[in-house]
C-alpha cells in the first residue's frame, strides 16, 4: 500500500511498498483511510524535535476511513462503517478512561507512562502507525472510532480527530463565563477552532495574537474575533494589558507549543539547541498577560523535558493551569450536534487537498507556510 | 512595515451585542468552576485503583518499556523496533526513567543516526533516496519560486566553488608531483 514514511528531519515520502497492516489484537480494526490531515504537532515529528521518531514510522493521526476487518472481541462497530478515529488510542477500561480522560490511557503506550498512545506520533507515544497510508490498524475498535452520520461532510468528520476537540477542549479549559476577555496564542487550526469555541462559552472578547498576516485575516473572519500580529505589537503582554484596564485577560490559551517564534533566546535553546522542551514564548506570555487569579489553558504540544516559564509569577498571581491532551471521545456527542447545528463549519479551515503520493510537498508546504497553507488534507487515489 | 493588524484596528466595537455570532453562549455553564479536567472521586483512591484488564496483545518485536512502568500495556505499536545502531542507543537511553536526561538526550541521538542508517538501508536495497524530493522542494518551485531560484543559485555557486578548488587542488598537486 502506499504510506508516508519518515526518512529524517524535513525528509519523508511516500513509499508504495509498505505492508499492508494486519490485525494484531482481538480488539483491532483494519481501518481504509478516506481522509488523513497533516497536524502542526505532526511538524513537530518533521523538524525531528520529538525524542524516539524512529525512520521507516509513518505518520498521522487525524484520519477518517472505512472499516475492513474486524478483530474477534469487536463488537460496537462492523465492516463497512464510515468512522471518525480520535487521535486517542484509549482502552475504555483504566482508572483514566473511566474518568472520561481518553487522551491519559494507561494500556495504550509501553514506551512513556506521561503520554497515552497516540496514532503515528513516535515512539514516545507508543509506536502505532498513523494514518498517512491507505490502511491503518485502529486497536480499541470498541472505544474510539464513531460511526459518522451520513449526513456528514468527511471533510468535516476529518478535523472532528483533533483539531476540534483539541480547540474546544482549550476553551473549555479556559473555564470561560460569560463576558470573560479571552486571548489565543496561536492562529493555526487549533488556535483558530480555540478561539471560535471561547465564544460558545460566552466570551465577551476574543482576541488572537499570531505573526502570520494571512492567518489572522482568516481567523478575524472565521471566528468573528480581534487578531493582532505580535511584529507589530512591541511588547505583547504590556499590551494585552493596556487593552484590558491593565488588568490583563480572565483567560489565556497556548495553542502554539513548542515551536513558538518572538523571542530569541527561547528559540535558541528550545528549538536549535534542543536543550529545553521546546520554545515556551507562547506559554511565557499567556502566564504573564492573564489576570490575577486568572486561567492558563494549555493545548500546544511540548517535549518531555523541561522548559522554561516564568512560574514566580504563576504563584504570585495565583493563576490556575489547565492542560491536557484532548479527550476526544469525550466531547464527539456534543461538537457532532454543533456541525450539524451549523454552529461549527470545520471543513472551512481546510485550504490544501493534496494526494498522498505527494505527502513530501504537503510536508514542505504546511511547514513552510507557502501557498497560505492553514489545514492540509491527504487523500489517497 | 505597516500591517491591518495593528491596535488600532479593533474589530467588536459592537462590544456586549452577539447576535451576530452563530451559537453565542449555547455551552456556558456558570456551574463550570473549576473547569473539566477535574478529579472525579471513586473509592479508588483509598483502596487502590484495579481495573478489569483488557485482552494482551502478544508481542513477538523488541518493544522498549519505560522504567516507571511494571507491565505491559494490553496493546501497543510494533512498527520499527529498534535495530542498528541506533538502536543500541535507544536500549540504553530506556534504562532511564522519563525523569532522567539521560532518558531523552540520546533518543535524540539515536534519531539523527537513524536518518544515516536509514540512507545506508535505501542503498542496500538499491533505492537512491532522492533527497530533493523527500524535502518537498518541488512545492518550493510552485509557490515560491524567487526564494527556490536563489536558494539553487547559491548551491549552485557553492559547488562550483568547491569543484574549483578541487581541481586547482589537484592540479597543484599534479604540478608538485611533475616537479619532484
Ligand atoms: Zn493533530
Ligand atoms: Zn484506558
Amino acid at each position: 500500500m502506499i504510506a508516508m514514511n519518515f526518512r529524517g528531519p524535513f525528509r519523508v515520502r511516500a513509499d508504495r511498498d509498505k505492508p499492508i497492516p494486519e490485525i494484531e489484537h482481538p480488539n483491532d480494526a483494519i481501518v481504509k483511510v478516506l481522509r488523513s490531515c497533516i497536524c502542526g504537532s505532526d511538524l513537530h515529528l518533521y523538524h525531528g524535535l520529538v525524542p524516539d521518531t524512529r525512520v521507516g514510522s509513518t505518520f498521522g493521526h487525524e484520519f477518517v476511513g472505512e472499516i475492513v476487518e474486524v478483530g474477534s472481541s469487536v463488537q460496537n462497530v462492523k465492516v463497512g462503517d464510515k468512522v471518525i478515529v480520535p487521535f486517542n488510542i484509549a482502552c475504555g477500561k483504566c482508572a483514566f478512561c473511566r474518568q472520561e480522560l481518553f487522551g491519559n490511557c494507561h494500556e495504550s503506550n509501553p514506551e512513556a507512562t506521561a503520554v497515552g498512545g497516540i496514532f503515528g506520533y513516535s515512539h514516545t507515544a507508543g509506536g502505532f502507525d498513523g494514518g498517512q497510508a491507505e490502511y491503518v490498524r485502529v486497536p480499541y475498535a470498541d472505544v474510539g472510532p464513531t460511526v459518522i452520520p451520513d449526513w456528514m461532510d468527511p471533510d468535516d468528520a476529518v478535523l472532528l480527530t483533533d483539531v476540534v476537540p483539541t480547540g474546544y477542549q482549550a476553551a473549555e479549559m479556559g473555564g470561560i463565563l460569560p463576558g470573560d476577555t479571552v486571548v489565543v496564542f496561536g492562529a493555526g487550526p487549533v488556535g483558530i477552532m480555540a478561539a471560535k469555541c471561547a465564544w460558545l462559552f460566552g466570551a465577551g472578547r476574543v482576541i488572537v495574537i499570531d505573526q502570520l498576516d494571512y492567518r489572522l485575516e482568516f481567523v478575524q473572519k472565521f471566528a468573528q474575533c480581534e487578531a493582532y500580529n505580535f511584529n507589530y505589537l512591541g511588547d505583547v503582554v504590556e499590551f494585552i494589558k493596556h487593552t484590558t484596564d491593565s488588568l490583563g485577560a480572565d483567560v489565556c490559551i497556548d495553542a502554539v507549543g513548542c515551536e513558538a517564534a518572538g523571542d530569541a533566546m527561547n528559540t535558541l535553546l528550545g528549538r536549535k539547541l534542543l536543550l529545553q522542551g521546546g520554545t515556551t514564548t507562547a506559554l511565557h506570555w499567556a502566564i504573564n498577560s492573564v489576570k490575577k487569579g486568572g486561567i492558563v489553558s494549555i493545548v500546544g504540544v511540548y517535549g518531555p523535558v523541561n522548559a522554561l516559564v516564568p512560574i514566580g509569577n504563576v504563584v504570585n498571581k495565583g493563576i490556575t493551569i489547565r492542560a491536557n491532551q484532548a479527550s476526544v471521545k469525550r466531547l464527539l456527542p456534543r461538537l457532532i450536534e454543533h456541525v450539524k447545528n451549523g454552529v461549527l463549519s470545520p471543513k472551512d479551515m481546510i485550504t490544501h487537498r493534496i494526494p498522498l503520493h505527494e505527502v513530501a510537498e504537503g510536508y514542505h508546504i504546511f511547514s513552510a507556510k507557502l501557498d497560505n497553507c492553514i489545514k492540509p488534507v491527504l487523500i489517497p487515489s | 512595515m505597516e500591517s491591518e493588524f495593528t491596535p488600532d484596528n479593533r474589530m467588536n466595537s459592537m462590544m456586549a451585542d452577539y447576535s451576530h455570532i452563530k451559537g453565542w453562549g449555547i455551552d456556558a455553564d456558570l456551574e463550570n468552576d473549576p473547569t473539566y479536567p477535574m478529579k472525579k472521586r471513586t473509592d479508588e483512591e483509598r483502596f487502590g485503583y484495579t481495573w478489569e484488564r483488557p485482552e494482551q496483545q502478544p508481542q513477538d518485536v523488541e518493544i522498549l518499556t519505560s522504567t516507571e512502568r511494571n507491565n505491559m500495556p494490553a496493546v501497543f505499536g510494533t512498527t520499527v523496533p529498534p535495530s542498528g545502531l541506533s538502536g543500541m542507543i535507544r536500549r540504553y537511553a530506556y534504562t532511564w526513567s522519563e525523569s532522567d536526561l539521560r532518558r531523552w538526550i540520546p533518543l535524540i541521538l539515536a534519531d539523527r543516526i537513524g536518518a544515516g542508517e536509514g540512507i545506508i538501508d535505501d542503498l542496500a536495497h538499491g533505492k537512491i533516496p532522492n533527497i530533493f524530493a523527500e524535502r518537498g522542494w518541488t512545492a518550493e518551485m510552485k509557490y515560491n519560486r524567487k526564494n527556490f531560484l536563489l536558494k539553487v543559485a547559491a548551491v549552485t555557486v557553492v559547488a562550483v566553488g568547491v569543484t574549483a578548488l578541487i581541481v586547482n587542488r589537484k592540479k597543484i598537486s599534479g604540478s608538485l608531483k611533475s616537479h619532484r
